[in-house]
């Protein structure tokens, strides 16, 4: 089983993220289940989405702890959410920014790759310059750094999910598919080159 | 056709493919998805419906009770503090006979105020007259609220479809759903046994003098205890045409078990988990999710637990005073039955997750204690806050 958690605000669609990669990878012949951290949700404030895989029927109903991987939708909730929190060694943090960070102290013993998913969705108007709607591009990062699901059957779920704008957001996962930079390990201020991990095949 | 639905949308499905004539229901926090959904639905035409705007669940409940007898197929949904106000109501829907089926997404009473899953909700409604079914995933709160009109419209009793808050009602994942032709043979239209009709006046739930109020609340005893033939026979007919069923209990792994977890609603599915692990270190480990709470399936449990040696009860409920409520329900069921030591436990309240750790520690602490404690035993509680 392979479990994701998924960090963002609220009004920056990180629950229908969640959904359309699930529907993204249940077409792709994976088992699915996710679901949000069930909060009183308020817009601008942090919130938690969970992604769960796997070859056949999945039966565990409890929270994620210990994520194979995580993805954040704004890199200043670095300073409010403890992104890292159970995070399994060597695994994944899809994150939005710009760049690099400058601080790579939150990311120690992790995998690190970037997009400027904020950059991308604004290119494609989506959201305003203070609040991107950023989720589409990250999608597109997702499946380019996973390899999983097939940037196609993201396509599609964002067709059938996005309820406006739909040619915009399929173009802002494309381009954010083709930016995402891989920056591998963080090893005190070195990056180890790391591939993008490889799921068991899903069944057919 | 396997699509991704989250809980919430397999019930609204459900309701849309019974073709249900009159919905009636109030929001609440968590079964707001339900109704939303079916609201969309009566208005985009997709259900040829009225949906009934009311102002509190009280009147849901009593808008729902007139159109059932006025002889249509009727739907609601609630929660918690919802349901509590509809407790009156509840009483008039069963012994008027009326086959109502209702979603009830298990939420914990306030105060303290709780969105999130607890199950005292819908077991303080247990001496209602309703039937109760409390599903465990998705696919089953689609099947089991088809399966609901016709368990109710054949016993002439009302029919609670529960889920539990979040971990089932806000949670996505695969879900069959069917084709409305294959929905509409196996539930055709509601042909009512009574109605009110204006051609043919006749006075309905009136008063019902010494003489004859004991033969109807008998009348509606042996209508429960007809449901677990006729569930088996519903979903035999069901099973044949979709190729599920789930039975008035759901066994694992429990025929050479000498400890047996029982519980219900989502916390079964982690408690499969666990006992697989379990019998992958050689324990003889098995696990009985009881899905039918009223009628209380006696002769299943039986059956399950004839040889066990120790039975452990997981409860998300309390019954303040007496703990557990299928813990209890389950010792008074055993009696004539297999003499099992019960071990009951509570946990998960108010949405406090039961996780793969909890449902181990129900199995450790059951194997490793000679004899069950009187009282139910708290798990997960944080002690240091009730100093």
């Amino acid at each position: 089983m392979k479990e994701f958690r998924f960090h963002g605000r609220g009004g920056q669609g990180t629950v229908l993220a969640s959904i359309a990669l699930a529907k993204a990878f249940f077409q792709a012949g994976y088992w699915v289940q996710t679901f949000p951290v069930f909060g009183s949700e308020r817009r601008g404030a942090p919130v938690e989405a969970y992604l769960r895989l796997e070859t056949t029927k999945i039966y565990l109903r409890s929270n994620i702890y210990e994520p194979d991987h995580v993805i954040v939708q704004d890199a200043r909730l670095i300073n409010l959410v403890d992104v890292t929190k159970g995070l399994k060694s060597g695994g994944w943090i899809l994150l939005n920014a710009p760049g690099l960070p400058a601080d790579l102290a939150p990311f120690q013993g992790f995998k690190l790759a970037c997009v400027d998913a904020a950059h991308i969705a604004l290119e494609h108007g989506l959201g305003a310059k203070n609040q991107p709607i950023t989720n589409t591009a990250m999608m597109g990062a997702f499946a380019r750094l996973f390899s999983n699901p097939p940037l196609e059957a993201v396509v599609e779920a964002i067709e059938s999910e996005m309820p406006i704008k739909i040619s915009e957001n399929v173009a802002a996962a494309r381009a954010a598919y083709e930016a995402v930079v891989l920056h591998g390990q963080v090893n005190g201020s070195e990056l180890l080159p790391s591939a993008g991990p490889i799921f068991r095949k899903a069944v057919s | 056709m396997k699509t991704i639905l989250e809980g919430s949308q397999a019930c609204a499905e459900a309701v849309r493919l019974a073709r249900v004539q009159v919905v009636s229901a109030y929001p609440i926090t968590p079964q707001t998805h339900i109704v939303e959904e079916l609201a969309k639905f009566c208005s985009d035409g997709s259900l040829n419906g009225r949906f009934l705007c009311v102002e509190s669940e009280h009147s849901a409940m009593a808008a729902v009770i007139g159109a059932a007898a006025g002889g249509v197929r009727t739907f609601t949904a609630s929660s918690s503090q919802g349901l509590a106000l509809m407790h009156e109501m509840l009483h008039w829907a069963a012994g008027g006979r009326l086959p109502i089926v209702m979603a009830e997404v298990n939420r914990a009473l306030g105060p303290g105020w709780n969105l999130w899953a607890d199950q005292t909700d819908s077991l303080a409604q247990r001496d209602t007259g309703w039937i109760q079914l409390y599903c465990a995933d998705g696919q089953e709160v689609l099947d089991t609220t088809l399966q609901a009109y016709r368990l109710a419209e054949a016993v002439n009793l009302p029919v609670m479809v529960i889920l539990d808050a979040f971990f089932l009602s806000h949670t996505w994942e695969p879900v069959d759903l069917p084709a409305q032709e294959e929905v509409d043979q196996f539930l055709p239209p509601y042909a009512p046994r009574f109605r009110m009709d204006t051609d043919h006046p006749q006075s309905l739930h009136g008063v019902a003098p010494i003489g004859v109020y004991m033969e109807m609340r008998r009348s509606m005893q042996l209508a429960m205890e007809a449901v677990p033939e006729l569930l088996e026979r519903i979903e035999e007919e069901f099973f044949a045409r979709f190729g599920r069923r789930y039975g008035p209990v759901e066994p694992y792994l429990c025929d050479d078990a000498d400890v047996i977890l029982v519980t219900s609603g989502t916390a079964a599915g982690t408690a499969r988990v666990v006992v697989d692990q379990l019998r992958a270190e050689g324990q003889k480990a098995g696990l009985l999710r009881i899905r039918m709470f009223r009628p209380f399936p006696v002769r299943s449990v039986h059956e399950v637990l004839k040889s066990a040696l120790k039975v452990a009860v997981l409860d998300r409920n309390c019954s303040f005073g007496a703990g557990g409520i299928f813990a209890s329900e389950l010792r008074s069921a055993l009696q004539g039955g297999n003499p099992v030591p019960v071990y009951s436990y509570i946990a998960g309240l108010g949405g406090r997750d039961i996780t793969v750790e909890t449902i181990r520690d129900c199995f450790a602490l059951t194997r490793g204690t000679d004899r069950p404690a009187i009282e139910s035993v708290w798990l997960g509680v944080k002690e240091e806050l009730l100093k």
